[in-house]
């Protein structure tokens, strides 16, 4: 299979059966994007060559620790935050790692367990190089000798040959190892992800110790997002002012986002942080359908009633009040039609199936939620008042945040499926369409 | 200076055998799965033998007891959430 083929292969596995697409078209309307994404998509991976005629080489932050500094520096003034949901500053992140006791080392994340999720394989399959020169000044910046990137076995082939081509042009200081991840909806989790590296297991450990300061082999570990490496490589050429000229003053930057469902092109999409919930959606050419509410972030998101939803901005900032955030960049639009509650009952059972099994308000708390909503779902008697005390026992008693998640994306859904609660405990449900919206993987495939 | 203590629940060590509940039932009391929920982590001073016993009676190790002082809360604050969430 050549690159080309792998990638539009890719391209359709990953973002619907549409493929990604579009971007180009509207490129000239936005300034500065796509800044990510490759300016024609459809092209296969980014060469070596063809990445360094389009960004130039990567500046070298030395072993100097002033310089390294002034870079992290740097790095603050951009603002740029996690873009694999958590959202936190990575400067502080670095220069934590940087000042942690022992040789640091950095993990490149591309799990992307997240189902619904394509943007971490799209932009490894686009543009390899990118994030490879995040790892790189990544390491350098925190004068790690090690490096690591583990990526979705969609994208595997399209990095090796990306390190390869790099270690025959010998252009980096610090050479990255490449490793497979294990398909399961935590194990990209931080704690998860060192565990899988270092034990193969990859479930969440308790925290602490944090693993900036004791994580893979006791050493100070840096987990960075695939997507944040890659911003990181452009703020090392372009600067902190020309990354702030996207996005808001309080979020600056562009993000990655994947829309799926009832959209017309479902696909990856760079945005700039910020632009209304409506905008990203006619990015992916609109509705393919009237819609009754949207999914936000993801399966550990919050679903938003569509009307409300339209002139939201996505940015944290602007879904706080919805109580949503763009976690991962996920933005799922469900058709009237496809009953709320069901697609809901779904996701909570495939989340209650991807616990790893360690704590019991996950196992047994999600578990039985995810059963009761299945009963209401399916007409089935349930217990509403049970169903809220549950929900409002287990908030922040697992060793990770997988239950939290789950449960802020259900208690999101019977407000929002207010009306079709309502129907359903009178017994009957106006879905006319079975549920199916949002993808969930078989079994057998993990 | 003073010190705090905060009794913390190890999630994954925790096995619900609930002697926690019934030596301490001022501060835990137990879901429907019979797992512990702490509903406020500061120990209060009157409570503070009754919390070391229940951190010394759980079979599995899963209760502790954390003295913090809080003269420097700074010691660990500004760290990143390792382990936050999924995809950090």
């Amino acid at each position: 299979m050549n690159t080309a083929e792998c990638h539009a292969g890719l391209a359709a596995r990953a973002a619907g059966a549409a493929g990604v697409a579009g971007v180009a078209a509207v490129a000239g309307e936005r300034a500065g994007l796509p800044r990510l994404l490759p300016e024609q998509r459809g092209g296969g991976p980014a060469t070596l060559a063809g990445h360094l005629a389009r960004h130039g080489r990567l500046p070298r932050a030395g072993p100097d620790t002033g310089r390294r500094a002034e870079f992290i520096a740097e790095v603050g003034r951009a603002g740029l935050t996690g873009r694999g949901g958590a959202g936190f500053p990575t400067a502080r992140k670095l220069a934590a790692v940087a000042a942690g006791h022992g040789r640091p080392v950095v993990i490149g994340n591309g799990t992307e367990g997240e189902p619904a999720s394509a943007k971490d394989k799209v932009l490894l399959a686009c543009e390899p190089h990118l994030v490879l020169d995040g790892m790189v000044f990544a390491a350098e910046l925190t004068g790690a000798r090690r490096a690591l990137i583990v990526v979705h076995p969609a994208v595997r082939e399209i990095v090796d040959a990306a390190v390869a081509e790099r270690s025959r042009a010998g252009c980096d200081p610090v050479r990255v190892r490449v490793l497979t991840a294990a398909g399961r909806f935590v194990a990209g989790e931080a704690s998860a992800l060192v565990n899988w590296v270092e034990h193969g297991r990859p479930v969440p450990t308790r925290v602490p110790p944090r693993i900036s300061e004791r994580g893979l082999g006791g050493c100070p570990t840096l987990v960075q997002n695939v997507e944040t490496l890659a911003h990181l490589a452009l703020i090392a050429r372009y600067g902190a002012a020309w990354f702030r000229s996207l996005g808001t003053p309080a979020e600056p930057g562009s993000m990655l986002v994947t829309a799926t469902g009832a959209v017309q092109r479902p696909a990856v999409y760079e945005i700039g942080i910020g632009a209304a919930v409506g905008d990203v959606l006619a990015l992916a050419g609109g509705p393919a359908a009237e819609l009754t509410a949207l999914l936000i972030g993801g399966y550990s998101g919050t679903w938003v009633d569509q009307a409300a939803a339209m002139t939201l901005p996505f940015s944290a900032a602007g879904l706080r009040p919805a109580g949503g955030s763009p976690g991962a960049g996920l933005l799922a639009a469900l058709p009237a039609g496809v009953c709320g509650l069901a697609e809901t009952a779904r996701v909570a059972r495939y989340l209650a199936a991807e616990s790893a099994g360690q704590c019991g308000p996950c196992v047994f708390g999600l578990g039985s939620i995810a059963a009761e909503l299945e009963a209401l779902a399916a007409g089935r008697r349930f217990d509403l008042a049970r169903l809220h005390r549950w929900l409002s026992q287990v908030d922040g008693r697992g060793a990770c945040h997988h239950p939290d998640g789950a449960f802020r994306m259900i208690r999101s859904a019977l407000a929002v499926f207010a009306p079709e609660l309502a129907q359903h405990a009178r017994g009957w449900c106006g879905g006319t369409r079975p549920a199916g919206v949002l993808p969930i993987p078989a079994r057998a495939v993990r | 200076m003073t010190v705090r203590a905060r009794l913390r629940v190890d999630p994954i060590a925790c096995d619900g055998r609930g002697f926690c509940a019934e030596i301490l039932p001022e501060m835990v009391t137990l879901d429907d799965w019979g797992f512990p929920i702490i509903r406020d982590a500061d120990v209060p001073a009157v409570l503070l033998a009754e919390a070391g016993e229940a951190v010394r009676l759980c079979p599995v190790l899963a209760l502790r007891l954390d003295r913090v002082s809080q003269r420097s809360p700074a010691r660990g604050a500004p760290s990143p959430p390792a382990g936050c969430c999924p995809d950090t």
